[in-house]
């Protein structure tokens, strides 16, 4: 009776790492080539709103052409800003590349680790991306701007916030990146990129636009809006605001709403 | 480069030996809409331990199917399992157990070579400890030893096709896919590759391999499967498959001063000639191959009778043994696709 019976169809020599290893790892590989490229990825995160903060924060101020509290309503904006914007180039653009060109994705796509998890991978990298590019906005506003004063207790729902916007990011990232073509991504970029910049309820706030309905309607559909009022709300109460629920679902909203068009272009992306 | 074999520690033979590695049944593809599809009904089965490779010209399907057998292209009907897993019920499974160089070189450029292998094996689930000994054992292996902080910008094709293979290896799979592993390496780099491909099935891993290199096939692959548009034309040994080639010896001719038709006619009609295919294609002197019922030898006095008849000198001969290529031109024709 030596006859072996019924073996279990998958020998398991390699049960497989399962999939959160592999999942790691994906994530460990782009978070070292991050830090590899560490120099440039700061210069990308830091310059362009430095420049937004230094140009309204400080020169108009001194100028005289904003009043002393707009830096106050500026940061956060800034901060919201940098969460989405970090997040969406993050994932967008290697994308476009990889998919089209280098196929250097391609190795990934063959870890055993199921492709929508991959597409996950992608967010998650991107939203860290984000999350840190808001975050080094904070001492950065400290040391230009004069008069910074935060509700420290708002910081939970600040953090949360942040998160949210950042995998928000991530996802419309993924779903440009996954869409466009690489000989489009110039003009996505231009025509949908510049307009989020400045729809975002960044440098204004959000209720006070009730003489620009047209304008305030166009703002409200864009994600960044909610998280430059929710972080309003959280750090500066003082400014009026949305309320935080409301920015809490737009948020989710958008996440899911992104998350799923986004995973569902990159399983069509990936697999022939 | 070294050759130097590094033994591997063979497969202990276990209970599903008599499973194929790779199986594919009724296999077929349409990408898109388009309207004919690329793989149409292909079967075959590959047993462990085996090479087997996949020939066909251009667009015939192969990297289709090594592309379904990989999880990357997802498979219209029909069946195709790679060591017993349904890659398309479970490809996360099969991913575990599969290794892939692909046709197109695929390297994560922001990483150095080792870096290629060492974070290849992370997804893999290798142990951290082990990772950066083994992307070292297999840069040695492949004769890159010295290229471990190279960027793949920097390595030439065949040192490329090498690391590729080295990082197809790194999680130890037990089917390993080549689509088209040798195209543009140079003569050396083809022997080291092949002397690789050698040694792994030697160690028991299952070799699916595609080419149109006739040498390749013939000298790699325990078996052949000849597929074109899709489908599977023939399927046996190297050997097998000259030897059921009609004709069993070949005379080429180069020769001039009399046209090809004439000359054509004539052969064809001694006795003992199973056919005649003109193979002049760009050169100036006209070159004919002769397929023989017999052996060569006996009817080449009649076939060089029937040369002079018509008028031609030759300037060489060549008796042959048919290859593979025979074969190979024999199924799918001369058609250039
Ligand atoms: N992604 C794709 N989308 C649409 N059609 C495709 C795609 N990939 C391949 N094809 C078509 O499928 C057919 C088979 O292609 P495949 O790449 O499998 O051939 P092949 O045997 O590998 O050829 P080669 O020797 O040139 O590599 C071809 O007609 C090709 O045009
Ligand atoms: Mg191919």
């Amino acid at each position: 009776m030596s006859a072996p019976t019924a073996a279990p169809r998958t020998a398991p020599r390699q049960a497989g790492p399962g999939q959160g290893r592999a999942f790691l790892g994906v994530l460990g590989r782009d978070l070292a080539v991050t830090g590899k490229e560490f120099g440039s990825f700061i210069s990308q995160v830091l310059v362009q709103p430095f420049f937004l903060l230094f140009v309204f924060g400080v020169v108009l101020g001194q100028l005289g052409y904003v009043t002393p509290g707009y830096a106050q309503l500026l940061l956060p904006g800034l901060l919201a800003l940098n969460a989405f914007f970090v997040a969406v180039q993050a994932t967008a653009l290697p994308l476009v590349i990889d998919f089209s060109y280098t196929k250097e994705i391609e190795d990934r796509l063959l870890a055993p680790l199921s492709t929508r998890l991959v597409a996950v991978e992608k967010i998650v990298f991107g939203a860290l991306r984000g999350l840190f590019g808001s975050l080094v906005m904070i001492p950065v506003g400290y040391l230009v701007l004069d008069e910074v004063a935060w509700d420290l207790a708002g910081l939970p729902l600040a953090a949360l916030l942040l998160v949210l916007g950042s995998l928000a990011g991530g996802a419309a990232g993924l779903v440009i990146g996954t869409l466009v073509s690489p000989r489009r991504i110039n003009v996505v970029f231009a025509v949908v990129i510049t307009p989020l910049l400045f729809t975002g309820s960044t440098q204004f706030p959000f209720l006070q636009l009730g003489n620009l309905r047209w304008f305030q309607v166009i703002c409200a559909l864009n994600p960044i809006t909610y998280v430059s009022e929710g972080l309003r709300g959280a750090l500066t109460p003082s400014v009026p605001h949305l309320a935080g629920w409301i920015c809490l679902l737009a948020l989710l909203v958008s996440c899911a709403l992104f998350g799923a068009i986004g995973i569902r272009g990159f399983v069509r992306r990936a697999i022939d | 480069m070294s050759s130097q074999t590094t033994t591997l520690p063979a497969r202990p033979a276990t209970a599903d030996d008599a499973e194929p590695a790779v199986e594919v049944a009724d296999l077929v593809k349409r990408y898109g809409r388009s309207s004919r599809p690329a793989v149409d009904g292909l079967s075959f089965a590959v047993r462990r331990g085996e090479v087997f490779g996949l020939l066909g010209p251009n667009g015939a399907g192969k990297t289709t199917t090594v592309g379904v057998l990989t999880t990357r292209v997802t498979k219209t009907s029909g069946r195709a399992t790679v060591a017993g897993i349904d890659v398309s019920a479970d490809p996360v499974a099969a991913r575990a157990v599969l290794g892939v160089v692909p046709q197109r070189p695929n390297l994560d450029r922001s990483l150095d070579a080792r870096g290629n292998l060492v974070w290849h094996a992370a997804y893999h689930g290798v142990p951290r400890a082990r990772r950066r000994a083994l992307a070292d054992e297999l840069l040695e292996r492949m004769g890159l030893a010295d290229k471990a902080t190279t960027n793949p910008d920097e390595l030439s094709g065949g040192q490329a096709q090498r690391l590729i293979i080295a990082r197809g290896l790194m999680h130890d799979p037990r089917v390993l896919f080549l689509d088209e592993p040798s195209t543009g390496l140079d003569p050396q780099a083809r022997l080291f590759v092949h002397d690789r491909v050698a040694e792994l099935a030697a160690s028991g891993v299952t070799v699916v391999l595609t080419t149109h290199d006739m040498d390749e096939a013939a000298k790699l692959a325990d078996r052949v499967g000849i597929v074109d548009h899709g489908r599977l034309l023939a399927l046996d040994t190297p050997s097998a498959l000259v030897a059921a080639l009609p004709g069993e010896a070949t005379i080429d001719l180069t020769l001039t001063g009399a046209d090809v038709a004439t000359l054509r006619g004539r052969i064809d009609a001694v006795r003992g000639i199973a056919g005649v295919e003109d193979l002049t294609g760009e050169r100036p002197d006209t070159h004919l191959r002769v397929r023989c019922d017999g052996e060569a030898g006996a009817v080449l006095a009649p076939v060089l009778g029937a040369v002079a008849d018509a008028g031609a000198t030759v300037s060489e001969v060549d008796l042959g043994e048919p290859t593979l290529e025979d074969v190979f031109i024999d199924l799918t024709g001369r058609g250039l696709r």
